[in-house]
């Protein structure tokens, strides 16, 4: 009883701190972005508008579609949502290669030592220097988008899979082996868990290379999306437009990132530093 | 040596991969040139003046724009990572900031400061600063506190316990996120020299090269290079870490 | 009794040649079924590479092992293994439950008959509510029991423990100690427990097998005429359990058949054999994947 008890007052005071913490974030934040207006109306460059005009912009932008359309434009659904699509599908299709090819490379003893340097070299080829490569193969559009994002993302995963498959405890290993575990059951339950801290360091770096390489492929070859918004507003001389595309790739770079930790602190929560309800 | 041998195999494996992938047709010409082809025109390449000169325009702005994140990034991160209030106050812009994908910069920069060598460095520095920064609060945070105390009951003074205790402790973390950091701006300068047809540079010389859509042995030669850069790059890294802090095993360790 | 375990004649040799360092020699023995025996021997005399060897998990360069008449090559089914270091046995990222769970995967099990094997399991070993909890949320000799649950949910044949009490405090280990020789008697189960602790040897066994300096090999087999209820407290004063301690001890220093010996010479001996099992080791984790990052002890 008095542990129940003793418990409902932690995490009360918890959550207190966490109220306090976060309404001091965002005062922080409030107050930060008022100076920014204020700034800005003193500076009064074409350049920077306030910010109080690129959200009225971004308003009018991207909610001021029909009310059974949940209020969103046709701006979102002619360049936001694809946009989002191709970042997260070459970024998923990356993850699935990644993973795949990585343990199995992690479980060859060889495998390694032939590609390696191979794969090393390919990390640090800049990928944006492939999109005219891929852009002759697939063309101007989503096709060379997904590829340039899949050639980006793929060796951080790959590279941090082979890393953590190789990196499963002897005694583990042992522990395994005298239980006879058939090999699914050795890879799904012993080596991808011991790998797993390792692959979601490199999801997460991953994601933002996807996103950058979205933003990337569609300034320079794109007949739609958020990068193609972003090249023509300027080109047109729109500075407030041009910023909501600006902080729309803010607030999306945040939130895919969010949700990430959420999924990676919910799936490593097994991990003794990362305890939550020690 | 053995493994020596399995690396040069598996680099000519790809080699003769992608030179029979072209040959029987499976890739058209045209798009894809041979890699023989592609090799020499690098070697080629190596040897005219103007495209050395691009090369050396790209590593300059890489180097500058490190050199310039390494000093914004490692003062800030030690004064935030030891200074509590300082931190909080600025978590929020930090937040704000950081998770903007520095390519979408790009439009706004080549606006305000031109479409010069200023630019691919202003962005590659925006990208740079944030995993030196990142993992030097991150360091600061992690030392023992078990390492603090024993200083502390030594009589070590404040001023003391930053250079002899916590930036020996936190050096081996600021230099993985020097090394990311170098991966990612030298994808940021040639990106810019390539999204806005800088007057000089790798990107430069390949969005040029790729304007008519013949000459793809240069974009692929101009790729190598710039890959055989960042590999340089990377591995040179490596190896300065690992001598340098032999004694440290999260050395290669991305912190965050 | 049958004879559960029958080890003939195996021997085993890392490296070839001149340079081979030979860690068990000739070594035979066997274990009836319902036995608990253990072997006792010096530190770095072998007995991790006999275990390895009993267990299939490295083949023996020569002699055989056979279970219940079976002769052994690779891992035989119905043998479980409970190592010394439990944090790194148990998997992390796996409850308690789950843990234990484990090696009734890939049996043809209903979910629930796995689930209620596993209870069992954690009750015989006296940890019946923690089963939603992650193992390193438990003291060390709870890990530890919960390896001990999770090898007899196997229902093994025969159980190999590799000092299984070695990295628990004194207290926690007599605890151990205690549970391990009743769950053994209820399950009825034969157990091979290797340990450097001349007591416990004593104290847990109802046979004692005495190892000499590498190359191991058996120079002594004493039936432990203990009685089968043992007390922490009065079986330890007892005047068998000194005598018999004092007989194991002695052996384990003399030897009958080893010569006399330098101190300086048998530590370079064992060190090397060290090594040696540690070069060994290595290079057999590297080829089954794993890599060998730490010594165990």
């Amino acid at each position: 009883m008095t542990q129940v008890t003793e418990r409902a007052t932690r995490l009360r005071s918890q959550a207190a701190a966490g109220i306090s913490g976060f309404a001091r974030n965002w005062l922080v934040f409030i107050g930060a972005v008022a100076v920014w207006e204020l700034a800005t109306r003193l500076a009064a460059s074409v350049f920077f508008p306030p910010p109080s005009e690129i959200v009225a912009t971004a308003g009018q932008l991207w909610f001021s579609g029909p009310a059974s359309q949940l209020f969103l434009s046709e701006t979102v659904f002619d360049h936001i949502l694809p946009s989002i699509g191709r970042c997260l599908g070459g970024w998923a299709i990356a993850v699935v290669l990644g993973v795949g090819l990585g343990t199995a490379l992690g479980r060859s003893r060889t495998g390694m030592e032939y590609v390696g340097p191979l794969f090393a070299f390919f990390r640090a080829i800049p990928p944006p220097t492939l999109v005219p490569v891929f852009m002759v193969l697939f063309g101007l559009g989503p096709g060379m988008q997904v590829a340039t994002i899949i050639f980006g993302a793929i060796w951080p995963i790959l590279l941090n899979t082979v890393d953590g498959v190789r990196s499963v405890d002897s005694v583990k290993v042992d522990t395994a082996r005298s239980f006879r575990t058939p090999a699914p059951y050795w890879i799904g339950m012993v080596v991808l868990p011991a790998a797993l801290p390792k692959i979601f360091a490199g999801l997460r770096l991953s994601l933002s290379i996807s996103l950058i390489l979205m933003v990337v492929s569609e300034l320079i070859g794109s007949l739609n999306g958020i990068g193609h918004q972003l090249i023509s507003s300027q080109q047109q001389f729109e500075f407030p437009l041009m910023w909501s595309w600006i902080v729309l790739l803010g607030i999306l770079g945040y939130g895919l990132n969010a949700v990430l930790l959420a999924v990676e602190r919910r799936v490593l929560r097994w991990q003794p530093t990362r305890n939550d309800d020690a | 040596m053995r493994s020596l041998y399995r690396n040069l195999a598996g680099l000519i494996g790809f080699f003769l991969i992608w030179e029979g992938a072209v040959r029987v047709g499976l890739v058209p010409e045209l798009f894809v040139p041979p890699p023989s082809e592609v090799l020499s025109t690098t070697a080629q390449l190596l040897g005219q003046e103007p495209f050395i000169r691009d090369v050396i325009a790209t590593v300059l702005a890489w180097a500058i724009a490190l050199g310039i994140s390494i000093a914004i990034a490692v003062p800030a991160g030690l004064l935030l990572g030891s200074i509590a209030w300082l931190r909080t106050a600025t978590r929020a812009i930090v937040e704000f900031l950081r998770p903007i994908p520095s390519v979408a910069l790009i439009p706004l920069v080549l606006l305000v400061v031109g479409g010069g060598p200023e630019a691919k460095i202003t962005l590659a520095v925006y990208a740079a600063v944030w995993p030196i920064l990142f993992n030097t609060i991150y360091a600061l945070a992690e030392i023992d506190p078990v390492l603090m105390d024993t200083a502390r009951a030594c009589g070590t003074s404040r001023a003391r316990m930053l250079t002899s205790v916590a930036l020996p402790h936190a050096a081996p973390f600021v230099f993985t996120g020097i090394r990311m950091s170098a991966a990612i701006a030298l994808i940021l300068v040639v990106s810019t020299e390539y999204v806005a047809g800088a007057s000089s540079g790798l990107g430069n010389f390949i969005l040029e090269a790729s304007s008519g859509g013949t000459n793809m042995d240069q974009v692929l030669a101009g790729t190598v290079v710039a890959g055989v850069i960042g590999y340089l790059i990377n591995d040179g890294l490596e190896r300065v870490g690992r001598r340098m802090f032999r004694w440290n095993e999260a050395v290669g360790e991305a912190a965050k | 009794m049958p004879t559960m375990l029958e080890v003939t004649g195996l021997n085993h040799r890392y490296g070839k040649g001149d340079g081979a360092h030979v860690a068990v020699r000739e070594l035979s023995f066997s274990v009836d079924a319902g036995e608990l025996a253990c072997i006792v021997g010096p530190s770095g005399c072998g007995k991790s590479t006999l275990l390895r060897c009993i267990a299939g998990l490295i083949p023996p360069t020569g002699g055989s092992v056979r279970l219940h008449g079976d002769e052994v090559s690779g891992v035989p089914d119905d043998l479980a293994v409970v190592f010394q270091d439990y944090s790194r046995s148990l998997f992390p990222w796996l409850t308690v439950a789950r843990n234990v769970e484990f090696p009734l995967r890939w049996r043809k099990l209903s979910k629930q008959e796995r689930a209620e094997r596993a209870q069992e399991a954690l009750d015989a070993v006296g940890l019946s509510g923690v089963g939603k909890k992650f193992p390193w949320q438990l003291s060390g000799g709870m890990q530890q029991r919960v390896s001990i649950a999770r090898a007899l949910a196997s229902k093994p044949a025969l159980l190999i423990m590799d000092e299984p009490f070695a990295s628990v405090d004194a207290q926690t280990r007599f605890e151990l100690e205690d549970l391990l020789r009743r769950v053994q008697r209820e399950q009825q189960s034969t157990i091979l427990l290797v340990t450097h602790d001349i007591d416990e040897s004593v104290y847990l066994g109802d046979r004692v097998l005495v190892l000499s300096k590498s190359p191991a090999t058996i120079v002594a087999d004493l039936a432990v005429d203990l009685p089968a209820e043992r007390d922490q407290i009065a079986t330890r004063e007892s005047a068998k359990f000194v005598t018999l301690r004092g007989e194991v001890a002695r052996l384990l220093q003399t030897g009958p058949a080893a010569p006399a010996t330098t101190e300086e010479a048998s530590d370079e001996v064992t060190a090397a054999a060290d090594a040696a099992e540690w070069a060994a080791t290595e290079e057999e984790a590297a080829e089954t994947g794993g890599a060998t990052k730490e010594a165990r002890h």
